[in-house]
């Protein structure tokens, strides 16, 4: 018996676990951050895609809106009777405490029902609030711009034919060089709101 | 003498047309809250501006049940809205959803329901003309024990949170 041929298996195993070892290093140091910085990425495209939507004034809304000035773009409907008021009258709020440090957000609120809700709907829908414009288009688009800003919106439907609309109720926020940076929850805290446009308008 | 008592009378005659109409104001029947029907107190209902192009609005208020039976919103009426529902809404996970209620609210035995922003409400549909703040909205309310009433809801703000009684 040869000493040789008797440790072939154990340098077999030894190396198979070098293998792994090489493996486990280049994942954890490489390939693992990578990954992550693919799904960050995603978060830092949001609101890019090359949806084309018009707005109350009749301007086009663009992935090149978002630009030129910090923004907040949030989504609703008119046929809303809770969210969309609540959030137009909060977001009110937060123009009158940036105006105080005369800063101003621009606020763009994105329609999830074209069928109902057109564009000039849309203008007269947020005309009771300074800085607001309602944004519409075809659906086509409008499901274009649903999917680059990931907001959900789903039809429900209502007696007599009727429908309402499920969808995320959060306010999104874009720096002046229209990146994401951020977002509102619904009703969330005033403090808290306060602080993330202070540092939205000041960056 | 005769001529300041006349134009003293003439004065107050003028105003008589004001008085009548602050008297009359709103629906007729329609009750200002609180309200009681049976072992229910009806009250801080209010309503919401509706914004330009709206074509829904929303209706809310507190039930109390003093009684030992519970008892149900079936239903509400209102010359505002074409027709009227109970809807409640529900936030998960970001997203915000509205159910309508069919079978309406339960208002448990001694216990209190408030219709509220963010919770159930009632839903003004195929609404006649913008609600108005400042204006009164009447509202027929349907209860399976307690019956029928027609009450008031004092319209605030588009974003109003508070009811008063």
């Amino acid at each position: 018996m040869s000493v040789k041929s008797g440790l072939r298996p154990i340098r077999l195993a030894l190396w198979a676990l070098v293998a792994l070892a090489l493996i486990g290093l280049a994942w954890v140091q490489v390939i693992s951050p990578r990954l992550q910085a693919l799904s960050d990425g995603g978060m830092a495209n949001l609101g890019r895609g090359d949806y084309r939507l018009v707005t109350g004034d009749g301007q086009p809304f663009t992935q090149d809106s978002l630009k030129g000035q910090p923004t907040a773009v949030f989504f609703g409907f008119t046929h809303c009777p809770d969210v969309c008021p609540t959030t137009l009258g909060d977001i009110s709020g937060w123009q009158e405490d940036l105006a105080r440090a005369g800063k101003t957000l621009r606020v763009f609120l994105v329609t999830v029902d074209p069928e109902r809700d057109s564009p000039e709907v849309m203008r007269d829908y947020v005309s009771w609030v300074p800085g607001v414009q309602g944004v519409s288009g075809s659906p086509e688009e409008i499901a274009k711009a649903l999917k680059a800003f990931r907001v959900y919106a789903r039809k429900a439907a209502l007696e007599g034919g009727d429908y309402t609309m499920d969808h995320s109720a959060m306010v999104l926020l874009f720096d002046r060089d229209g990146r994401y940076s951020g977002l509102i929850g619904y009703q969330e805290d005033a403090d808290r709101v306060r602080a993330s446009l202070e540092r939205l308008v000041a960056g | 003498m005769r001529t300041i008592f006349l134009a003293t009378l003439a004065a107050l005659a003028l105003h008589v047309p004001d008085v009548w109409a602050q008297a009359h104001s709103g629906h007729a029947g329609a009750i200002p809250m609180p309200v009681m029907l049976g072992d229910l107190v009806i009250s801080r209902g209010y309503g919401r501006a509706t914004p330009p192009h709206a074509p829904v609005g929303t209706g809310y208020l507190s039930i109390q049940n003093q009684g030992r039976v519970p008892d149900r919103l079936l239903g509400a009426e209102s010359p505002a809205a074409g027709r009227v529902e109970i809807h409640r809404m529900a936030m998960r996970d970001g997203v915000m959803r509205m159910r309508p209620l069919p079978k309406g609210i339960e208002i448990p035995a001694g216990a209190t329901v408030d219709l509220r922003p963010g919770g159930a409400h009632l839903m003004l549909m195929a609404l006649k003309a913008p609600l108005v703040e400042g204006a009164r909205l009447p509202v027929k309310l349907r209860f399976e024990r307690a019956g029928r009433i027609e009450v008031q809801l004092a319209v605030g703000p588009l974003d109003a949170t508070g009811g008063h009684e």
